[in-house]
């Protein structure tokens, strides 16, 4: 380490990136830059948020239609397993002529898409789950169909719906970071910011650690809510 | 705005395929680099997935590394390899594609020879296989189809994923995209996308082929959305 420092001081090319400490994590700089990193989170979580919650809001009813028919339920899998299949800077770009190419709806819209292609299957899944004849003797006691989905479906399926919300969530999180290329990145402007400014370690290895320990409180949170949803199945491990 | 129309000239310009990196050598480059990932994944993956796999043991460690891959964006272990002293190269990126493409090989291969039916297994021993015999005649067949969806999922994740290394200076065609974004230029986001996009697709039904053409026994070709449903704890692969 001494003798690497002394033959660069020595030698005739020594760049400044190689001369300058470059430590891959420094206290200092998370303190002095808080805002700014609180401000980049905040944002992180808030296209989090909104394309988890806009996506569970189309793809419950487009779930309960599904389930209907498997004429709706083939091709709206075929079709998501195709918009799946579509790398996430490319879906961005698609959509940079409709939102703009420097706008967070462009990301926002993006990881909707992303975040419907999950939840459909997963919701899907849990509907179709529910055993039928469950469903006839609520019916056959007189519910009808919102007391049927509210009271029925929805606790039996909530399991297999609480587990694509943490797989949607935990993927947006690791998503959100391609934003970069329209500006609106979260947690990654400051990965590719790092990257800009003489590859800073510290600043990329702060975005990336920030990214992963989100995803996991993220995780964590939606694991506490299924439990406090689903007191139950609790009862029936013990 | 006719982003759309602009980005098809684009495409439709000889000029920008064939001219020194132009489309096709970025295509070179992406593929290349896509390749040698899920080969390095896969050397490492097979091994290890076959021998916990065919033990049984170790699919806690299994389930958290899939788990916890899953929260780490593709973008920063590409940045993190091009500020280490391998340099922003082709050469980073392959280590870090390779790493992404590792979790769903070995969870594939592992629950693949882990769910192989012990009867079987036994009925093998009792024919008088030996232990390697059993692993390569009678477990790796029956694990195949599932070791190909790892292998599928893996590849299809990496060429996505291969897009972003233009992000931190690398190649491939990420770069139309970039420097569309770049220039402001929708004709060329565009048309980046599309070819992207083309990419993905293609690779994603060569798997599909390839792996109904090497699964013994079932001629069906069958679709990854079919085997997705039915096949229980499969890793779920990482969008990027």
């Amino acid at each position: 380490m001494l003798n690497a420092v002394v033959d660069g001081a020595a030698g005739a090319h020594v760049l400044a990136v190689d001369a300058a400490p470059n430590p891959w994590f420094d206290a200092g700089y998370v303190v002095d830059n808080w805002p700014t990193i609180v401000g980049y989170l905040g944002q992180h979580v808030r296209l989090t948020v909104g394309a988890v919650v806009l996506g569970a809001a189309i793809a419950l009813p487009m779930a309960l239609l599904a389930r209907r028919s498997r004429l709706l339920s083939g091709p709206l899998l075929g079709i998501s397993s195709i918009v799946y299949t579509i790398p996430s800077l490319a879906m961005f770009a698609f959509l940079a002529p409709f939102t703009g190419a420097l706008s967070a709806t462009t990301v926002l819209v993006g990881l909707t898409l992303y975040t419907l292609v999950i939840l459909v299957r997963n919701f899907l899944a849990g509907l179709q789950a529910v055993p039928g004849d469950v469903r006839e003797a609520a019916r056959g006691m007189g519910y009808g169909a919102v007391r049927l989905f509210l009271q029925v479906d929805l606790p039996l399926a909530l399991p297999a719906f609480m587990a694509g919300l943490r797989i949607a969530t935990v993927s947006t999180v690791a998503l959100v970071t391609v934003g970069v290329i329209t500006g609106n990145g979260g947690l990654g402007q400051l990965i590719i910011g790092g990257f800009n400014s003489n590859f800073y370690r510290a600043e990329i290895v702060t975005g990336a650690l920030g990214c992963v320990v989100l995803a996991l409180v993220a995780d964590v949170l939606l694991a506490g809510a299924e439990r406090l949803l689903t007191p139950w199945t609790r009862a029936v491990r013990t | 705005m006719n982003a759309f129309g602009e980005a098809f000239v684009y495409l439709n310009d000889p000029f920008n395929w064939v001219r020194p990196g132009g489309i096709l050598d970025l295509t070179r480059e992406h593929v290349t680099v896509s390749v040698l990932a899920v080969l390095a994944a896969a050397v490492f993956a097979l091994p290890v997935g076959t021998a916990l796999g065919v033990s049984g043991r170790g699919s806690g460690a299994v389930v958290v590394l899939s788990n916890v891959s899953r929260a780490v964006p593709t973008l920063a272990l590409l940045t993190v390899f091009a500020v280490t002293p391998i340099g922003f190269s082709d050469t980073a990126t392959v280590l870090a594609l390779a790493i992404f493409a590792f979790p769903p090989i070995l969870t594939n291969t592992f629950v693949g020879f882990r769910e192989v039916d012990r009867d079987v297994r036994e009925a093998a021993t009792a024919m008088g296989m030996s232990r390697r015999q059993v692993v390569a005649r009678v477990m790796f067949p029956l694990a195949l189809p599932l070791v190909m969806t790892g292998v599928r999922t893996a590849g299809v994740q990496v060429v996505a994923t291969a897009t972003l290394a233009a992000l931190v200076g690398g190649g491939g065609l990420g770069r139309i995209i970039n420097l569309g974004f770049g220039q402001q230029d929708y004709a060329q986001i565009i048309a980046g996308a599309v070819l992207v996009a083309v990419l993905a697709l293609l690779t994603e039904l060569l798997l599909v082929v390839v792996s109904a053409l090497l699964t013994p026994g079932q001629r069906r070709l069958s679709l990854p959305r079919t085997q997705r449903r039915t096949r229980g704890p499969r890793a779920a692969a990482v969008r990027v």
